[in-house]
């Protein structure tokens, strides 16, 4: 049986489509759900996908956080249950308090829209685990807050505790420590802002996000046959 | 001053009076947290002739308008929205100030 991943879709949130189509291409079964609903049907992994949820009105991610589904994301997560937010949801994420610190607007002020290269800087979440450490991918990004920063303690525990899991190579957006994806402590909830799901092919122009999408659903099995 | 309070037609209103109160909220970073919008709007500013302008740092304000039986209970509902959701105090810092609505007509 495959993999089921759960692709939440929140009023105004734009990628569900090609995370839903990627994690199909890589063998996995996805399930749009709906901010709405209060079950994620079972699903054994939660992508929650990149777009504007609620408009980003008022912080990227703040009002999604109050949507009914997310108490059953904060449950799956403390479950052990894979949890990845990319881009708008890596902001959620972190506005839910799922994981630390919060993401500002680019240094430059700018909207970026371009691939960078990242490395990949810890294996221990369920999004690396299959990715070789210091390898390095060439992923699209695509927002305008995408500055990670938190506070000295917190930034100080993410290093001792090998939670950077991605780092810009070159870093595009005042970054804080060049950081592109964190993981919480257990290694099951992880956010990014590159967006994998469109590096998940060649014709895309790269297809160096697959490793990452192959991780997740590889740990999503884990977890179906575990169940 | 306490007009409001006393406004209201039936009985229960002496024991369950309601006062509006007009919040109004400045969040803005935090110190230290880079406002790239601030530090724009300072750079641009000399382009104009204002001269020796520093320390330029842009929020935002919300202006809200709530219920309560009295100010202290008025403030501690805002400060809760502040904390839960209208501030994020990971990166932002706010600044709460209540004015009481004395109705009208």
């Amino acid at each position: 049986m495959s993999a089921r991943v759960a692709v939440l879709v929140f009023p105004g949130t734009n990628c569900e489509l090609d995370v839903a189509a990627a994690a199909e291409r890589l063998g996995g079964a996805s399930d749009l759900v709906f901010h709405t609903e209060t079950s994620l049907r079972g699903a054994d992994a939660v992508v929650v996908p990149g777009g504007f949820a609620h408009g980003d009105y008022l912080r990227t991610g703040a009002l999604a956080r109050f949507s009914p589904v997310m108490a059953a994301v904060a449950e799956h997560a403390a479950a052990g249950g894979p949890l990845v937010g990319i881009c708008n949801g890596f902001q959620i994420l972190t506005e839910a308090g799922l994981l630390p610190g919060a993401l500002q607007k680019n240094a430059g002020l700018k909207f970026l829209c371009q691939t960078v290269t990242c490395r990949v800087t810890s294996t221990g979440s369920v999004l690396t685990k299959q990715a070789e450490l210091g390898s390095e991918l060439r992923l699209p990004i695509n927002h305008f807050e995408g500055a990670y920063i938190c506070d000295q303690a917190t930034l100080d525990e993410l290093r001792a505790e090998d939670r950077v899991v991605l780092r810009y190579a070159d870093n595009p957006n005042g970054s804080l420590d060049d950081i592109a994806g964190i993981a919480n402590q257990a290694g099951n909830v992880v956010g990014l802002m590159p967006h994998p799901e469109r590096a998940s092919d060649p014709l895309l122009g790269s297809d160096d996000g697959v490793v990452l999408l192959a991780s997740l659903l590889g740990a999503a099995a884990d977890r179906a046959v575990a169940a | 001053m306490n007009a409001a309070r006393s406004e209201g037609g039936d009985e229960g209103d002496r024991y369950h009076r309601r006062v509006r109160y007009e919040a109004r909220i400045e969040v803005t970073h935090l110190p230290g947290v880079l406002d790239p919008q601030g530090a724009t709007v300072e750079r641009a500013l000399p382009a104009l002739g204002y001269s020796g302008v520093t320390d330029v740092r842009i929020g935002k304000c919300i202006r809200l308008v709530v219920e309560a039986p009295d100010r202290e209970a008025a403030r501690s509902q805002v400060e809760s929205m502040c904390e839960r959701l209208l501030a994020n105090p990971v990166i932002e810092a706010y600044d709460l100030e209540l004015t009481e609505l004395v109705p009208t007509g």
